[in-house]
C-alpha cells in the first residue's frame, strides 16, 4: 500500500493508505479526526472542507496520496492551545450560526478562507456568494452570514472585539 | 429574590452550551463512533422501480477479500417486516391496506433503492467491492410513480392483494352539511394544485452501528434517530423480537432530522441482527445517493379544493379532495400525515363553518413518503392559503381584507373547528397587523413601480396560517389510529452538591435542547445552566420517551420536566420544613431558595439536596432519601402556533429567476424560552419553505426511476438563494400546558411556501396566470413570461 506523509494541525503523520483513499477518509478513519464530515458524494455540500497550504479544499475530492508533504488544518486545529476559540468559531456561537453542527466544521473552514481572501472585508452579497460550496439545512444561512461579517471585522482588525449579536 | 445572575431563565437569549463541541469538531455523530473490532456493511439496492427477483447469486461476493458475510432475505427467516405505527380506517370502517415491508426484498423490489442484499466486510471499500460481485437476476416490470397514474385502471400493482394501489380511502367532516352550504353559495371558487415531493436532506446522512455482546446477549444500536426509545420499541418488539431489557438504542449527536430520522429503517434492523451473526460490531453509513433513494421523502399531494362564499365574501364551506403518495411501503407514521395532520388543519385561521375532506392514499413505485418538517400542515396551509388568494381575486376583494373578514375572532377561543380540532388560543389580527407593518405592505406598490422601471417584476404575498403541534394527547391519537402513546418523560436528578442532571425522552438534533431545557431548570430551580446537564438519546440512561418531532420537545417534554421539578420542590419543602422546624404549608420556594413564609429563615436547594443524600438529621420514617423525580406528561390538547408570513420577490424577466427580496415572519409560538433559538428555528424553517416554493423537487420519471438522485440534481437552497428573514413573535399563551409554550420548529416551513407563491403569482399578475406550481423554477417562470409575450405579439 502507498504511504503518505503529511502534517495535520501541526503534527506530522506517515500513514499507509489504499491508493483510492480520500483525504477525508485518511483524516476520519486513520487519524480519528472526526470533526471533518462527509455530507454528500458529489462535492456539493462542503461539510468536508479543510485548509491545505492555507487554502480551503474539499477533502472528499482529493486523494490522500496527492497530499504528500502537505500541511493540513482541520476544525480540530483552529482553537488556541489554551482553548481560546478562533474569532470565526466565537462569532458562530455568538450569532447562533449553527444548529445541528454537522455542516459547521466545513462552514467555519470555508468562512475563514473566504475572509482571508478578502482583506478589505466582504459585503453581504459577497459572503452569500462565497458560501456557494457549503450547504446548511438548519439555519437558512442568515446567521452564518452575520457571523462571518462580524468575524471578519475582528480578523482584519476593524474591531478589537467581536460585535455582540443584537439583544433581543 | 434570588435570581440567577446573569439571568439565564425563561426569555433569555442564552448562547448555546452545545456549540463549544460542535465548533471544535468534537461532536459525536454516529459515523464518528468506532467500536472495537468493527466491521462495515454495504447495502445492495435495487436499480429498478419494479422487478421480480428470480435469484441472487452471492457466491462470488462471499469469496471477495475481507468479506465476512453476505445476507439476503433468505437468511432472515423469522424476522418481521418494518412496522407501521398508525392505522387509518376507510370510509366504510375497514382498516387500511398494510402490506408487509420486508427488511430485505422478498422476491420483488418495489422502488429504486429497495434493499436487496447486505455485505459485511472488514472495510467499507471491501464491502462495496463485494456488493458489485453479487448477481441479482431481475425481471423488470412496468412501474408507476404518480398517484393519478397509480389509481388509474390497469396500473401496475405495487402489492399483490392491494386493489387499485389504494392504501385507504378516508374522509372527515360533515358531507351533507357541506353540500348544503355549497347549494346556497353565492360563489364557488375551485382550485387544484400539486404539493411537490421533497427530499429532507438533513446534512448528516443516516448511519447505524449494531453491536452484539456475546457474553451478555445484549444488543446495542447506535443510530441517527430523533427517537431512540421508539426505535427500540419498533425494532425490538416487531422486527427482531429482542426484549427492551436486552436492547439499548443510542442516538448520539444527530446532524439534523426534519422528520426523516423519526422512522425505523431497514438498515437499523440489518446491522443489529447481523452483528449477532458475525459476532462483531457492524457500521453502515449512507452515502448521499443512498439517502436520496432510502430516506423517507415528504409531501407529494395532488389536491382539488372548492370554497363556497356568500355575497359578502364570508366563507360558507370548504370541500377538499386529495391524493397522497405513500410510496412503495408504509413508513412508520406515513398514514397519519395526509389525514390527521392534514385535513384537520383545513379550517386554518378561518371561521369556515363546514368542511368535508376526502383523502385517498396511494401506493407507487417510489421511496416511502412520511412526515417532513411540518408534515401535513404545510400541505394544508399551502392549499388553503393559495385558495384564499385565488378566491379573493375571483371575487374582487382585497386579499388581506378577505382574510380578516374570515378570521376567527380573538374572543372566540377556545374555538371548535368542524374538523375535530379545538384551538385553545390565538390572535391572528395582531400577527397580521405586525407583519403588514414590518413588511411595509402599504408601501409595496411604490416598490413594484420602482422595480418595473428596472425591468423587473415585483410581487408580494401573504399567508395567515395556523398549525397543530405539541404532539399529542395519547387517548386522542389512540382513538385516531396511533399505535403508541405520545406523552413525554422527564427526570430531574438533583445531585448532593446541587448540580442537576436532566434525563429527557426528547432528542436534540439541532434544536438546542442542552441550552433551552437547562434554562427551564435555571428559571424554576435557580441552578445556573453551567450546572445543568441535559441527557438524551440513550435508552440505557433515559427512562423512556417518544422523541422529538411535531414541535413537541418543549410543549410535551418541557412540561414533563416542569412536573418533575414540581415534585422536587414538593419533596424539598418537606425536607426544608424539617430543617427549619416549620410546617410544610409555610415553606415557600422560589428559584433555589426555600423560605419560611414571612420570616428570614431560608435554606438553599443545595442545603436540601445535601441533606437528602446525607440524611443524618432527616425525617427518615416519612421521607425517602435522595432528590430525584420523574414525571410522565400527557398533553391535554395539541398546541396551535400561528401567525403571518409575508414574502416579497422580484422576477428577472430575461431569465425567469425569482429572487427573494424580503421575508417577514410574525409568529405566535406561545411563551418563548430562548428568543435567539426561536428566531433561528423560524429562519431555518422559512429557508426550507422557500426551498420548496422556488427550488426543490424530487423528480421521478413515469415508471419510477429517480431522476433527482443527488445534490447535483436536487436543488438545495444555498446562501445566495435566500434573503434575510425578519422574525418576530407575538405571544398568546398555550392554555393547557404548564409552560404556556406552543412550539416553533415547524412554523417556518408551514407558513412560508404559500406566502412565496402568492408573491410569485402577484408578480405575474399582468400575464394572465392565476397559479404557478411549486417549485417556481426559472424555466417555468420564463415560459410563462415569454409564452405570454409570444401570444401578445
Amino acid at each position: 500500500m502507498p504511504q503518505v506523509s503529511l502534517t495535520v494541525n501541526g503534527t506530522k503523520h506517515t500513514v499507509e493508505v489504499e491508493a483510492r483513499t480520500l483525504l477525508v477518509e485518511l483524516l476520519r478513519e486513520k487519524l480519528r479526526l472526526t470533526g471533518t464530515h462527509v455530507g454528500c458524494d458529489t462535492s456539493q455540500c462542503g461539510a468536508c472542507v479543510v485548509h491545505m497550504g492555507g487554502d480551503s479544499i474539499k477533502s472528499c475530492t482529493i486523494l490522500a496520496v496527492q497530499c504528500e508533504g502537505a500541511s493540513v488544518t482541520t476544525i480540530e486545529g483552529l482553537a488556541a492551545a489554551d482553548g481560546t476559540l478562533h474569532p470565526m468559531q466565537e462569532a458562530f456561537r455568538e450569532y447562533h450560526a449553527l444548529q445541528c453542527g454537522f455542516c459547521t466544521p466545513g462552514m467555519v473552514m470555508s468562512a475563514i478562507d473566504l475572509v482571508n481572501k478578502h482583506p478589505d472585508g466582504l459585503s453581504e452579497k459577497e459572503i452569500r456568494e462565497g458560501l456557494e460550496g457549503n450547504l446548511c439545512r438548519c439555519t437558512g444561512y442568515h446567521n452564518i452570514v452575520k457571523a462571518i461579517a462580524a468575524a471578519s471585522d475582528v480578523m482584519q482588525g476593524r474591531t478589537a472585539e467581536l460585535t455582540p449579536a443584537a439583544a433581543e | 429574590m434570588n435570581v440567577v445572575q446573569p439571568f439565564e431563565g425563561i426569555g433569555a437569549s442564552v448562547r448555546r452550551k452545545e456549540d463549544f463541541r460542535f465548533l471544535q469538531g468534537r461532536g459525536m455523530y454516529t459515523d464518528d463512533i468506532n467500536r472495537p473490532g468493527q466491521t462495515h456493511a454495504f447495502i445492495l439496492r435495487s436499480p429498478h422501480a419494479h422487478a421480480t427477483i428470480n435469484g441472487i447469486d452471492t457466491a462470488a461476493a462471499k469469496a471477495m477479500p475481507g468479506v465476512l458475510a453476505v445476507f439476503t432475505s433468505a437468511d432472515m427467516a423469522g424476522i418481521g417486516g418494518l412496522p407501521c405505527g398508525w392505522q387509518i380506517h376507510n370510509k366504510d370502517g375497514s382498516p387500511m391496506a398494510e402490506p408487509k415491508h420486508p427488511v430485505l426484498a422478498e422476491g420483488k423490489v418495489r422502488h429504486v433503492g429497495d434493499p436487496v442484499a447486505v455485505v459485511v466486510a472488514e472495510t467499507r471499500a471491501q464491502a462495496r467491492d463485494a456488493a458489485e460481485a453479487i448477481v441479482v437476476d431481475y425481471a423488470p416490470m412496468p412501474g408507476v410513480s404518480t398517484t393519478e397514474a397509480a389509481i388509474a385502471p390497469g396500473a401496475p400493482a405495487v402489492h399483490d392483494g392491494v386493489a387499485g394501489n389504494l392504501c385507504y380511502d378516508w374522509h372527515i367532516g360533515d358531507k351533507a352539511a357541506t353540500e348544503a352550504a355549497f347549494a346556497k353559495a353565492h360563489k364557488v371558487v375551485k382550485f387544484s394544485t400539486t404539493n411537490n415531493r421533497l427530499v429532507p436532506n438533513a446534512m448528516e446522512p443516516r448511519s447505524a452501528i449494531g453491536e452484539f455482546d456475546t457474553m451478555s446477549g445484549d444488543y446495542t444500536l447506535y443510530t441517527t434517530s430523533q427517537n431512540p426509545h421508539v426505535i427500540r420499541l419498533l425494532m425490538g418488539a416487531f422486527v427482531l423480537s429482542i426484549p427492551e431489557s436486552k436492547l439499548r438504542v443510542v442516538a448520539p449527536d444527530v446532524g439534523g432530522g426534519f422528520g426523516s430520522k423519526i422512522y425505523h429503517y431497514a438498515e437499523e434492523a440489518i446491522v443489529t441482527w447481523a452483528s449477532a451473526k458475525v459476532k462483531r460490531p457492524i457500521k453502515w453509513t449512507a452515502d448521499r445517493t443512498e439517502s436520496f433513494m432510502s430516506d423517507a421523502h415528504g409531501r407529494d399531494h395532488v389536491s382539488t379544493a372548492e370554497l363556497a362564499l356568500d355575497a359578502e365574501g364570508k366563507i360558507l364551506g370548504l370541500k377538499v379532495h386529495t391524493l397522497a403518495n405513500m410510496g412503495a411501503y408504509l413508513s412508520t407514521f406515513a398514514p397519519c400525515v395526509p389525514t390527521y395532520l392534514y385535513a384537520t388543519l383545513l379550517a386554518g385561521v378561518y371561521t369556515t363553518p363546514v368542511i368535508y375532506a376526502e383523502v385517498k392514499a396511494v401506493f407507487t413505485h417510489t421511496v416511502p413518503v412520511d412526515a417532513y418538517r411540518g408534515a401535513g400542515r404545510p400541505e394544508a396551509t399551502y392549499l388553503l392559503e393559495r385558495l384564499m388568494d385565488v378566491a379573493a381575486r375571483e371575487i374582487g376583494m382585497d386579499r388581506v381584507e378577505f382574510r380578516k373578514k374570515n378570521f376567527i375572532p380573538v374572543d372566540a377561543f377556545p374555538y371548535q373547528t368542524p374538523v375535530a380540532l379545538q384551538y385553545d388560543s390565538g390572535d391572528y389580527f395582531s400577527t397580521l397587523a405586525e407583519a403588514l407593518k414590518t413588511a411595509d405592505w402599504a408601501g409595496f406598490e411604490a416598490r413594484r413601480e420602482a422595480a418595473k422601471a428596472k425591468g423587473k417584476l415585483r410581487g408580494i404575498g401573504i399567508s395567515t396560517y395556523l398549525e397543530a403541534c405539541g404532539i399529542a394527547p395519547s387517548a386522542v391519537v389512540g382513538s385516531l389510529g396511533a399505535r403508541a402513546g405520545l406523552y413525554e418523560v422527564g427526570t430531574i436528578r438533583v445531585h448532593p452538591t446541587g448540580s442537576v442532571t436532566v434525563l429527557t425522552g426528547t432528542h436534540s438534533h439541532g434544536q438546542g435542547h442542552e441550552t433551552t431545557l437547562a434554562q427551564l431548570v435555571a428559571d424554576k430551580l435557580g441552578v445556573p445552566i453551567a450546572n445543568v446537564d441535559i441527557v438524551h438519546g440513550d435508552t440505557a440512561k433515559v427512562p423512556f420517551g417518544m422523541g422529538t418531532y411535531g414541535s413537541r420537545s418543549l410543549a410535551v417534554g418541557g412540561s414533563a420536566m416542569d412536573k418533575a421539578m414540581d415534585k422536587i420542590i414538593a419533596k424539598g419543602k418537606r425536607i426544608a420544613a424539617h430543617l427549619m422546624e416549620a410546617s410544610v404549608e409555610d415553606v415557600e420556594f422560589e428559584r433555589g431558595t426555600f423560605r419560611v413564609a414571612g420570616t428570614d429563615k431560608t435554606k438553599s436547594l443545595t442545603d436540601i439536596s445535601l441533606t437528602a443524600y446525607v440524611p443524618h438529621n432527616y425525617p427518615i420514617e416519612e421521607i425517602e432519601p435522595g432528590l430525584e423525580e420523574t414525571a410522565f406528561y400527557d398533553p391535554k390538547n395539541f398546541t396551535y402556533p400561528g401567525g403571518c408570513h409575508i414574502a416579497e420577490v422580484e422576477i428577472d424577466t430575461e431569465t425567469g429567476k425569482v429572487s427573494m427580496v424580503n421575508f417577514t415572519a410574525v409568529d405566535d409560538v406561545g411563551r418563548v424560552i430562548n428568543p435567539m433559538i426561536v428566531e433561528g428555528q423560524v429562519q431555518g424553517g422559512v429557508a426550507q419553505g422557500i426551498g420548496q416554493a422556488l427550488l426543490e423537487a424530487a423528480v421521478y420519471d413515469a415508471e419510477g426511476q429517480l431522476i433527482s438522485g443527488s445534490m447535483m440534481d436536487y436543488t438545495m437552497p444555498r446562501a445566495d438563494d435566500l434573503a434575510p428573514v425578519s422574525v418576530a413573535t407575538h405571544t398568546t399563551l398555550c392554555t393547557h400546558n404548564p409552560l404556556g409554550v406552543k412550539g416553533c420548529g415547524e412554523v417556518g416551513a408551514i407558513g412560508s411556501p404559500p406566502a412565496v407563491m402568492n408573491a410569485v403569482v402577484d408578480a405575474l399578475r399582468d400575464f394572465g396566470v392565476n397559479h404557478v406550481e411549486m417549485p417556481a423554477t426559472p424555466a417555468k417562470i420564463w415560459n410563462i413570461i415569454h409564452g405570454h409575450r409570444l401570444a401578445a405579439e
